[in-house]
């Protein structure tokens, strides 16, 4: 592994298992497991064809030119994770924790989500592999998401409202737990981002590390070299190391993870967690937490579901903290901006997580200028987050009413007369 | 000899096991919360277990979680824990401070230990610090004669029931059952198998948590362990009579319990 690596366990200061002892055998079993799979090539094999037949891997890198246009100079390319099986990059590390999950003798898979997305793609593979299948999501996140919990039941996953606390991502990670630290016996907590205790963290990251190892090589094959700068967005963090860690020996390549800025960093009403957190422990690791004086964990803010956490992998701390990633907030308006610019010029629709890393892009194109390569992460697509976008542009009015516009309005009139 | 280590050596003395109740710091307010501590102690706990207030307290049942946020919504601040932790003592039983780790770790470890020994705390029991993520409290613990008290599970290997019981000071808390907090109808045997496991590798006293409500449970715990500790039934009982009558009567019923075996 990579020598920035200071334990096992950890990263740098960061990292470690903050958690009851129940699951430190679960946890252990887990590790030895993924250590054991990997070096096994029939597993290897299996997940390669599954990524190659089920989730439509490799994905394909596209430019933008008419996106990047509005840039400030440089070319920029998406790695294009929305078009993988369930919509976003959530299933590279599903299939690989599922198939382990099944090695294990685990008849069972629960699984957090936020935006549903990775509650999809566990839901899905859990299908897939004849697993039953729980979901726990946040209520607020079960409201602006209904679409996704839709899904997750139609593929035969039971999704568990969860009310306690600000009823977001944090608060359906806790009952995961609850639930693991009571059913461990058969049941795989199938932890969709690169936080939690070690494994976890590691683990993520190696399923996801297949982004940027087909990136590379993509970007390699279209401007014959490395990009200068890779733009991810950042809530817990898998998209942005799965993407990072095939470059984060190369010093020329910047690393941005764009983060949550919600209604601006200065409003408190953030989960920008390098600009307003400290170190601290949530959920298993030793990393950034948005946390008051006591420690108590605050509540979050963000247009986008998926990037609605106080805390953040720890890896990513560790990147943060060595300079290695830089990372800033992108507020709801830029966010929202970017994905509106995309989907007119390009005809992509962006999840609003990924459209963070397009903003992003837009923010630090200028300073890059021409003849350079910007790579973003499109992790996922925006289907998903039609009615919350319908609704920030006003396209439909509180009941979900389709709005239409003066002209349209005057041609009815005309057509009724 | 220490605070709890006289409390076990005089259960010894009377052939039964310590009553250990639970509750948490700021409920219903910091007020009501220093009143019920003070029932606790005087109707019969041996040992107070001031709970910290978290936001996220992932092994906790609903009953103790929704205190927990009555607590944080009523002002608790983490400074008033020491406030309860005081007045246990005034009341004559032995506090010692159960939380989540983050509020310990934002408030400074060594400041947190300097605060609860002049409190009057004996010891900590830390449900998400497992030893091996602990050398910084267990320095602290050591320099200001406080007891680190972690947890055993029904899932502890051999080896780590060796590991973290010799962390351990004053007494080891024994998790009868995986899972969170919160009242069962029957303890198991999982936690006769457990003690019977972790009597095996020390000889600090084994106190049994995770489940107990009734005088009867408390009584067949008492029968195989050293402490009984009791928990989401007190504070279920002080949420449906703040008034404490209940609490006293219910507290005086696990004493009588204890005294059983």
């Amino acid at each position: 592994m990579s020598s920035t690596v200071a334990g096992a366990d950890r990263f740098g200061d960061f990292g470690g298992r903050y958690v009851p002892e129940a699951l430190v055998a679960a946890l252990e079993e887990l590790d030895a497991a993924r250590v054991a799979a990997s070096a096994d090539p029939d597993f290897r094999a299996e997940l390669d064809r599954l990524q190659r037949e089920y989730t439509g891997r490799p994905s394909p890198l596209t430019e933008v030119p008419r996106f990047a246009a509005h840039a400030g100079g440089p070319r920029v390319f998406l790695k294009r994770e929305d078009l993988n099986h369930t919509g976003s990059h959530k299933i590279n590390n599903v299939l690989g924790q599922a198939l382990l999950a099944v090695r294990m003798g685990k008849r069972r898979v629960i699984a957090e989500t936020g935006a549903g997305q990775h509650g999809v793609a566990t839901a899905t593979a859990a299908a897939l592999m004849g697993l039953e299948c729980t979901v726990y999501m946040g209520r607020v996140d079960t409201e602006r998401q209904a679409l996704n919990v839709a899904r997750m039941r139609l593929l035969g996953a039971e999704v568990v409202s969860v009310p306690t606390g600000s009823a977001t991502l944090k608060d359906a990670i806790n009952e995961a737990m609850r639930d693991w630290v009571t059913n461990v016996g058969h049941t795989h907590y199938l932890l969709g981002t690169v936080t939690g205790p070690h494994p976890f963290p590691t683990m993520v990251r190696d399923f996801h590390a297949v982004i940027g190892e087909e990136a590379r090589k993509q970007v390699d094959e279209a401007v014959g070299g490395l990009p200068d700068a890779v733009c991810a967005c950042v809530g817990g963090g898998s998209n942005a190391m799965g993407i990072f860690h095939a470059f984060r020996d190369e010093p020329t390549v910047a690393l941005w993870g764009f983060e949550a800025g919600g209604e601006g960093v200065a409003s408190g009403r953030h989960a920008a967690r390098f600009s307003g957190g400290e170190p601290g422990v949530l959920h298993g690791a030793a990393t950034y937490v948005l946390q008051d004086a006591d420690g108590q964990t605050l509540e979050t803010h963000s247009v986008s579901a998926g990037l609605d956490y106080p805390s953040v992998g720890p890896e990513h701390a560790f990147l943060h903290d060595t300079g290695r990633a830089r990372y800033a907030p992108v507020t709801d308006e830029e966010a929202m901006e970017a994905f509106a610019l995309l989907c007119r010029t390009e005809g992509i629709i962006p999840a609003i997580e990924s459209a963070h890393a397009l903003a992003g892009a837009l923010k630090i194109g200028p300073e890059l200028g021409p003849g350079t390569t910007i790579l973003v992460n499109l992790s996922g697509r925006g289907d998903k987050d039609v009615d919350t976008a319908a609704r920030w542009f006003g396209l439909v009015d509180e009941s979900g009413e389709a709005q239409v516009d003066a002209e349209t309005d005057g041609a009815d009139e005309v057509a009724a007369r | 000899m220490t605070a709890l280590d006289e409390v076990f050596a005089r259960c010894r003395q009377e052939r039964r096991a310590a009553l250990i109740g639970y509750l948490p710091a700021g409920y219903p307010d910091l007020e009501g919360s220093v009143r019920a501590v003070q029932t606790l102690a005087r109707h019969g706990a041996d040992i107070v277990e001031v709970g910290v207030p978290y936001t996220d307290p992932l092994m906790d049942g609903p009953v103790v979680e929704r205190a927990a946020s009555t607590a944080l919504a009523a002002g608790f601040r983490l400074q008033h824990v020491f406030e309860v932790v005081a007045a246990v003592r005034e009341a004559g039983a032995v506090p010692v401070v159960m939380t989540y780790w983050n509020p310990v770790l934002r408030y400074g470890v060594d400041r947190f230990a300097t605060d609860l020994a002049a409190a009057g705390g004996a010891g900590l029991i830390t449900p998400d610090l497992i030893p091996d993520e602990a050398q910084e409290w267990r320095a602290a613990a050591q320099r200001h004669d406080l007891a680190p008290i972690f947890l055993v599970a029904p899932s502890s290997t051999d080896d780590r029931l060796q590991m973290t019981t010799a962390a351990c000071r004053g007494f080891v808390y024994v998790a009868s059952t995986m899972g969170v907090t919160g009242v069962r109808a029957s303890v198991g045997d999982a936690a006769l198998e457990l003690v019977g496991r972790t009597r095996g590798v020390t000889d600090l006293p084994l106190c049994v948590g995770l489940g107990v409500s009734t005088g009867e449970q408390a009584g067949e715990v008492a029968g195989f362990a050293d402490g009984v500790i009791v928990g989401s039934a007190l504070v279920r009982t002080l949420a449906d009579d703040p008034s404490g009558g209940q609490l006293a009567w219910l507290t005086e019923e696990l004493a009588e319990g204890v005294r059983r075996a």
